[in-house]
């Protein structure tokens, strides 16, 4: 099980689009509170209330600014859970097997009951996505909501993960990549999907949508182009009113 | 050994109940899963019209709140002194025995009690008990918030951005968002810009601080905080200069065509003609003579004025193009004060015009106009606007505002397809609105609601001295159209017995101890002061919270609410609904779960004590209490015939929708639907509201108004004028002096821009501006207390622009000695480049004081988060004539939270951020 | 990463203990009886010990045993078998030699080349993380190897052979310092590639959260350099230098052997905790570490 099952039929993942995602962090706690409630241990806290609070979140959210050189700077909210990697260094390194990636849908998982909590995977992993609970001394990961997206006690349209469910701005998007007509296929396609830290080699199947190209470069370049939509018909009001009478008088029937 | 074997289908919960979230005030659906009678998970509400399914984050996180250690457990009492937070728990017996004890003999002399109700949503009912009691003093939150927003709106539009209308998400071409950080309406506003993302429309966000919204905005403006208007009409001006104005909206649907008195020996100079019936006269074009507006054959003319008796009176429309075509608006002229450069504002512009009218789209669709005209089709001018307090919190934020509108209104953008949208009830004009009473009558009801829009200085709550009759001055000249009270001024004014000292303060929901209020030092000294007799100057304060925040060690008497899922609300369309802009609706919450404290639900609690203090409306004839709780209140409550709290399944049948008999299983049929009630607008009342028949006819049949009204957008608001002409000297009620000169300016009936007050101050001594902004994750104060919200944010550095940071040598981990003209803080500092190279900034409300909401002493919130709101001061600095005036808008006293200058210094790392205060001791909830 | 005591203390003495296990294998020192029980004892304290004290931070020590199961691909289980089967191999050998007076020479030489391939494998857990590129590289084993051997020797009184060792450890360590200190931006690892945010100097503007979590405290440790320079260069002179050179110099009495040893273990302390303390893992990058 710690080998990796080859190509899988399904490659199931998440595209999370750089251009839309505002940073509200919904993604962020309702993985804490799916996940808190379902898969294995719960999700644990420590010190919740006191100096130095911690817990553990399969789902963040980081932002980052860019400053181009002749552009103004720009802030990015940036989600990041795990990836599910097709090449899971993660699940080679475990020792007891617990780590492993499904063979059906390539969803890369923790069996919790065989997890001696070493941590090795999450050295592993260069994405920070896997958290040991400290509660439950075992390791804890995006599930990619394994138990909610076949999930037959729930209703159709709520078999998807719930920080997708979630997620107000639509900057989230649940689907198999190994169809390349999937939504998500499609998203990558058109939208340039990258992968994060490629040379890793880690094959992630989670694709990152980035930022679109910003508008506010270079005003006077539109501006010529605009221009023309500006051209005052008057400067001051009376030869405003006597160009808009004239203006009304042309139109049929000749009123407003 | 193969894969495990996965139970790939687990139940979820045992139950699901759905109910209204209120971890903020959006009001979004949640299905609330139980697992054994407990919260187990929260999830949206895809049915739900708010939010469609999606759950931010405070929403999500609403189990560590029903499970928070800093709950509230039951009523207290005070045992240590004013601001110490050592309490004894007792009774409700005794906590309402003490509260009527404290109120019944307010009832002769009504005026002693001020009664402000915060964060509350359930206006419509608490101001109906302030009013059966008496008092005048009476508001929840909203004079520090976001009133310049409601007003201007109402007063230009008859409704106004957040909660009362939204953009044409669907069809708008062109976005732009002006001051807002994450607003009322969050979770749609997000999901309307995800809607625009994926239609790849554009988004222009106008915004100081490039975070969140704006950061996903295509286009990013960086303005100079405080001079919006400016740019809006430099705006306004290049358009005008164009010609691009949608014309025929203007002169059909506002009031531009409309005929200004011209004739300064007038009473009625500046406001406009009228018919014998009162009715606004315009030029007919056809006819050459004027005409009332709503004449089915008219041509409303924007160009030609009426020559009577020697005087030429003009259309509104002449005052706009003499006051925006001036080259004072022209790119060039305020490029430097707004920040923005002239050909950036030109591009805007340009773009606007380009979107507006050459990608001008139309729906097939009939409709009837109140002049009885009909239409084949709904012209659309796909350009829409969104403003909240990056406009609205600011001293000249009633008027910048009323800019934003008037642009809106010359592109013909609201109420047509792609621009802005109304919720219903919305459209309201100001003149639907009640006015505001404040007549006072020992032992009697007070005259009528509290609240409402002033018409000109008669409406103005004044004593037959001319001094203002409400503790927080509303409605006075210092700010006339103080549509949402001045909660921000109960706590000094009660101090300073100016306009007069009351007996209790009674509040609801507001932590005005800490982040609710300007000068936080100071109003908890005021809170604790004594007389000179050793009385507390404010002698009893009564407070009801859910949970151990700072404003609950200030109370002597603590009345504990219990959390939003262990009670009845009711969000209704008396006070603001959860309508969307194809849908009349509202929504409850009810007991998901039962509260495992001796808590009452506050509003419950008021139907008990309204009893016992035997007030009009809370007692049957035989003096029995009319309403056992809450739920039954909602239930047969009646407001006016067929209308109560809910609109949806009234009859005993359930078959009434909007007007209806009392239903005693409406609760249920709400549970049964959702928690909500819905209704659509029918599609050929979809657009154009104010004039559209249909959604007249149907808005009347809704219940939402007892007869059709349709009515024109007031650029030119008289109100306003009549207002300035007192200033002027017209008429019997007279502004005091000293505020002459203020009211002229500010009560302008066409939008001017004005340099915000607080922003008189020596540049060199304070040279940047310093803002807060919402974290998307955490809901003011009331976040802190939950455990995975504040692992998110836990505390808050002062954001710091580049050249700044490079000059005052900054590093990683340094802090800063922030000075205002009113005082000084020491706080962390963090670098930020997407900002304003003038403005500083922080996340609001994280900061907290040692010892409330149940954390640690040393919890980072209170030793490395910080409040801005210590250097905010609530008065101005001091006039050439000793005189200080509040720090709000003239207009409508909103809170000038965002008028702050400051400046920073690099320091020491302290202990810990400063000022720290005493902490406080176990507040009702320690050991 | 951070270092945690129970790892430097099982890495640093199990090496010295399969290290001198291998010695005591191939019959360095041959001596018998109660002398060889001695070293015996050292051996498998210092191996067992370090082992012992490995699961003390493991989150479940009691399903230690499941480690063993994914041999075929995973590190940490080669390491748990290869260490179970020399110790067998030696324990039946040191059985044999001590209580039994035969030296079954295949058995230890098994046992030798099982405990090198221990060592070996342990190195390999680190080696193979490319997540942390200092480690990630063919000098981590031969470090291992190398400090293994070499105190091993050290400890069976192989004076030449320690000194030999300890010269090669001496150098690699310098070489994977030197190296160490530039893999990671000479492997594009960046903030850019992590995000792929291309256009423009790109920065940390927020953490996900203002409070700590597991990675910040197992993988984001970030270390004073000074403070590291220095224990660089003490562990190098007083651990690795100064030992070899004082071994290849002069014949080494008992007195000066202990002397050696303590210089050395200590050093070796020194160099294992800079080997967790200054591994930049790259999970640091999206905190704003390793800029
Ligand atoms: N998560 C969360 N949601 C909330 C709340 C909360 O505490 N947390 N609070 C609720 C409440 S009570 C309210 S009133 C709303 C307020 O919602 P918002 O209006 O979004 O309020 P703020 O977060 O104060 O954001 C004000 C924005 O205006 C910008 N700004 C300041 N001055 C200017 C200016 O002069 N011009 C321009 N263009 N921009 C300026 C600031 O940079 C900031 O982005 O949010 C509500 N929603
Ligand atoms: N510097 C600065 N200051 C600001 C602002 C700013 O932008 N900058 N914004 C201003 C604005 S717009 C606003 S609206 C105010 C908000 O400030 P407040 O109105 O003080 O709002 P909250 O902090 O949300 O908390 C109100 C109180 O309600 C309590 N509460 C929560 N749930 C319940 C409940 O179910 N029942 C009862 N009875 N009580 C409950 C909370 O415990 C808390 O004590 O802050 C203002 N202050
Ligand atoms: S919920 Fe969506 S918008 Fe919010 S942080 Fe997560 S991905 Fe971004
Ligand atoms: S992201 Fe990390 S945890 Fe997830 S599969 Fe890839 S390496 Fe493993
Ligand atoms: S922590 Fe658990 S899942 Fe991760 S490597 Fe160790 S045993 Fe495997
Ligand atoms: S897919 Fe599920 S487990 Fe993974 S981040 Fe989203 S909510 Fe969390
Ligand atoms: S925006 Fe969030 S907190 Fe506010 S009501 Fe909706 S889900 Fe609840
Ligand atoms: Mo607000």
């Amino acid at each position: 099980m710690t080998q990796l099952p080859g190509p899988t039929p399904k490659k199931l993942g998440l595209v999370i689009d750089l251009d839309t995602c505002v940073g509200c962090h919904a993604c962020v706690v309702s993985c804490k509170g799916w996940n808190t409630e379902n898969y294995g241990a719960p999700l644990s806290d420590q010190d919740a209330y006191g100096a130095n609070p911690s817990g553990t979140f399969l789902n963040r959210v980081h932002s980052y600014e860019i400053a181009p050189k002749d552009a103004p700077a720009q802030l990015v909210h940036f989600p990041k859970s795990c990836l599910h990697c097709e090449d899971a260094p993660c699940v080679t390194v475990c020792p007891t097997g617990a780590s492993y990636k499904r063979a059906d849908d390539g969803i890369v998982l923790v069996n919790e009951d065989a997890c001696i909590g070493c941590g090795l995977c999450a050295w592993a992993c260069p994405y920070g996505a896997r958290e040991m609970d400290m509660d439950a001394g075992v390791m804890k990961k995006c599930t990619l909501c394994v138990d909610r997206i076949y999930n037959e006690n729930l209703p159709e349209e709520d078999r998807e993960p719930a920080c997708v469910r979630t997620c107000p701005a639509n900057a989230r998007h649940f689907g198999d990549f190994a169809d390349p007509e999937s939504n998500v296929s499609h998203l990558v396609a058109e939208r340039g999907g990258i992968d994060l830290m490629a040379e890793q080699g880690t094959k992630p199947v989670n694709k990152y949508l980035p930022p679109r190209p910003k508008t506010d470069a270079q005003p006077e370049a539109e501006i010529d182009v605009l221009a023309p939509l500006l051209s005052p018909v008057a400067t001051e009001a009376h030869g405003f009113l006597g160009w808009l009478d004239k203006t009304l008088d042309k139109l049929p029937g000749g009123a407003t | 050994m193969g894969e495990p074997k996965l139970n790939l289908s687990p139940r979820v919960s045992d139950e699901v109940r759905k109910t209204t979230c209120y971890m903020c005030a959006c009001r979004c659906g949640i299905n609330v899963h139980l697992k054994d009678g407990k919260v187990a998970y929260i999830e949206g509400n895809k049915d739900h019209p708010v939010n469609q399914g999606v759950l931010c984050a405070k929403g999500s996180a609403g189990i560590m709140q029903v499970t928070a250690p800093s709950r509230l457990k039951s009523p207290l009492k005070r045992v240590g002194k004013r601001g110490e937070g050592k309490f004894e728990e007792i009774s409700w017996d005794e906590a309402l025995k003490i509260a009527k004890d404290w109120l019944e003999p307010l009832r002769q002399d009504p005026q002693k009690l001020a009664f402000f109700t915060g964060r509350d949503q359930s206006q419509s009912f608490t101001s109906f008990w302030a009013q059966s009691f008496g008092t005048p003093n009476y508001a929840a939150h909203g004079g520090f918030c976001s009133v310049n927003m409601a007003a201007a709106g109402i007063y230009t539009m008859g409704g106004a951005f957040w909660e009362f209308g939204q953009p044409d998400w669907d069809r708008t071409k062109l976005f732009m968002l002006f001051g807002v950080a994450e607003d009322h309406d969050s979770n749609p506003i997000k999901m309307g810009l995800g809607k625009l993302k994926k239609r790849g429309a554009k988004v222009i966000g106008v915004n100081p601080i490039r975070t969140g919204y704006n950061a996903v905005a295509d286009e990013w403006v960086g303005i100079t905080p405080g001079t919006d208007g400016l740019f809006i009409l430099s705006l306004v001006h290049l358009l005008l200069k164009a010609g691009k104005v949608d014309f025929e909206y203007l002169a059909n649907f506002t009031n531009a065509a409309c005929l200004v008195d011209c004739d300064p020996e007038s009473d009625e100079f500046g406001l406009i003609l009228r018919d014998d019936e009162g009715r606004e006269l315009v030029m007919d074009r056809n006819e050459k003579r004027p005409r009332c507006y709503d004449k089915a054959d008219i041509a409303p003319d924007l160009v030609n004025g009426w020559r009577n008796a020697g005087v030429t009176h003009k259309p509104v429309f002449h005052f706009m193009l003499e006051r925006y075509l001036d080259e004072q608006y022209a790119p060039e002229n305020v490029a430097e004060k707004v920040g923005i450069s002239a050909a950036r504002i030109r591009a805007i512009a340009a773009e606007i015009a380009r979107v507006a009218f050459d990608e001008a789209i139309e729906i097939e669709q009939e409709w009837t106009d109140f002049r009885g005209r009909k239409h084949t089709k709904m012209t659309g001018r796909p350009v829409a606007f969104h403003s909240m307090r990056g406009i609205s919190a600011h001293s000249n934020g009633f008027q910048t505002c009323r800019a934003l509108h008037m642009l809106q209104l010359i592109l013909g953008a609201v109420e047509t397809p792609g621009g802005f949208r109304f919720k219903p009830p919305y459209p309201k004009p100001s003149t639907a609105h009640p006015k505001p009473h404040s007549k006072v009558t020992p032992g009697a009801p007070l005259d009528g609601p509290h609240l409402g829009y002033p018409q000109g200085p008669s409406d103005l709550a004044l004593d037959e001295d001319g001094n203002p009759i409400r503790i927080d001055k509303a409605f006075s000249w210092e700010n006339p159209l103080s549509a949402h009270g001045l909660m921000h001024t109960v706590i000094s004014n009660a101090h300073a017995g100016d306009p007069y000292k009351v007996d209790t303060l009674f509040m609801y929901m507001a932590n005005m101890a800490w982040n609710s209020s300007m000068n936080t030092a100071g109003t908890m000294k005021m809170l604790t002061d004594e007389d000179e007799n050793g009385d507390y100057v404010i002698p009893k304060i009564i407070y009801s919270d859910a949970y151990s925040s700072e404003m609950v060690a200030y109370a002597d008497l603590v009345l504990p609410d219990t959390t939003y899922l262990e009670r009845h609300d009711c969000i209704s369309l008396l006070d603001r609904p959860i309508c969307e802009a194809d849908a009349v609706a509202d929504a409850i919450r009810w007991p998901v779960i039962e509260p495992d404290r001796d808590v009452r639900g506050f509003q419950s609690v008021l139907c008990e004590l309204g009893a016992m203090l035997n007030l009009p409306g809370f007692v049957n004839e035989d003096g029995t209490q009319k309403y056992a709780d809450y739920g039954d209140y909602i239930t047969n409550h009646i407001r006016r015939p067929g209308v109560g709290p809910l609109a949806g399944f009234r009859n005993p049948d359930g078959s009434g929708a909007g007007r209806g008999d009392v239903n005693p299983d409406q609760i249920d049929a709400y549970i049964e639907n959702g928690g909500f009630w819905i209704e659509h607008v029918p599609d050929n009342a979809a657009f154009y509201k104010p004039w559209n028949m249909d959604y007249q006819n149907w808005a009347v049949e809704k219940g939402l108004y007892d007869s059709v009204q349709p009515y024109l957008f007031t650029i030119y608001v008289e109100p306003m004028r009549r207002m300035q002409a007192a200033a002027e000297g017209l008429g019997d009620i007279q502004p005091p002096d000293h505020l002459r000169e203020r009211l002229k300016q500010a009560m302008d009936p066409l939008p001017i821009w004005y340099a915000p007050f607080g922003e008189d101050v020596n540049d060199d001594a304070y040279p940047l501006h310093a803002l807060t902004q919402r974290p998307m994750a955490m809901y003011h104060s009331w976040g802190s207390q939950n455990a995975w919200l504040r692992q998110i944010h836990g505390r808050n550095p002062l954001y710091v622009p580049t050249d700044v940071w490079e000059a005052s040598g900054f590093e990683d981990g340094d802090w800063a000695k922030v000075s205002s003209p009113h005082g000084a803080i020491t706080v962390p500092v963090a670098h930020m480049a997407a900002l304003n190279a003038n403005t500083v900034w922080t996340w609001n409300a994280i900061g907290k004081r040692k010892g409330a909401w149940a954390l640690d002493d040393d919890a980072p919130e209170s030793t490395k988060g910080f409040l801005l709101n210590h250097l905010i001061s609530d008065l101005l600095p001091p006039k050439e004539d000793g005189m200080r005036y509040s720090n709000s808008d003239p207009v409508t006293g909103q809170a000038a939270w965002f008028d702050l200058r400051v400046r920073v210094e690099k320091v020491a790392a302290p202990e810990e951020a400063q000022p720290a205060f005493p902490a406080l001791q176990g507040q009702g909830v320690g050991e | 990463m951070h270092p945690a005591p129970s790892i430097i203390l099982f890495t640093t003495l199990s090496g010295l203990g399969f290290g001198l296990l291998t010695f005591l294998g191939l019959n360095m020192p041959d001596v018998d009886g109660w002398v060889l029980f001695t070293f015996f004892f050292v051996g498998f304290a210092l191996s067992v010990g370090g082992l012992l004290s490995s699961t003390f931070h493991l989150g479940h020590p009691e399903r230690a045993w499941r480690a063993l199961s994914q041999w075929k691909s995973s590190w940490l289980s080669r390491e748990g078998i290869c260490a179970v089967a020399a110790l067998c191999v030696l324990g039946l050998y040191a059985l044999l030699a001590i209580f039994f007076d035969t030296k079954v020479a295949a058995l230890g030489f098994v046992g030798s080349a099982l405990s090198l391939l221990t060592v070996f494998t342990t190195s390999m857990i680190y080696t193979q993380m490319k997540t942390v590129p200092r480690w990630n590289h063919w000098s981590t084993p031969l470090l291992f190897l190398s400090l293994s051997i070499g105190g091993g020797a050290l400890l069976a009184a192989q004076t030449a052979v320690a000194g030999l060792f300890l010269l090669i450890a001496t150098l690699t360590q310098a070489f994977a310092f030197w190296g160490g200190d530039r893999r990671f931006k000479d492997r594009g690892h960046s903030l850019k590639t992590a995000t792929g945010l291309q256009n423009g100097e790109l920065r940390l503007f927020e953490p996900p959260h203002t409070g700590t979590n597991y990675l910040l405290k197992e993988m984001v440790h970030q270390i004073g350099r000074k403070h590291a320079q220095r224990l660089r260069v003490l562990g190098l002179v007083f651990g690795l230098a100064l030992p070899t050179v004082l071994l290849l110099s002069q014949t080494v009495g008992h007195v000066l052997a202990g002397l050696i040893v303590v210089l050395h273990v200590g050093g070796v302390l020194a160099l294992r905790w800079l080997f967790f303390a200054e591994a930049e893992h790259v999970v640091g990058l999206y905190y704003g570490k390793h800029g």
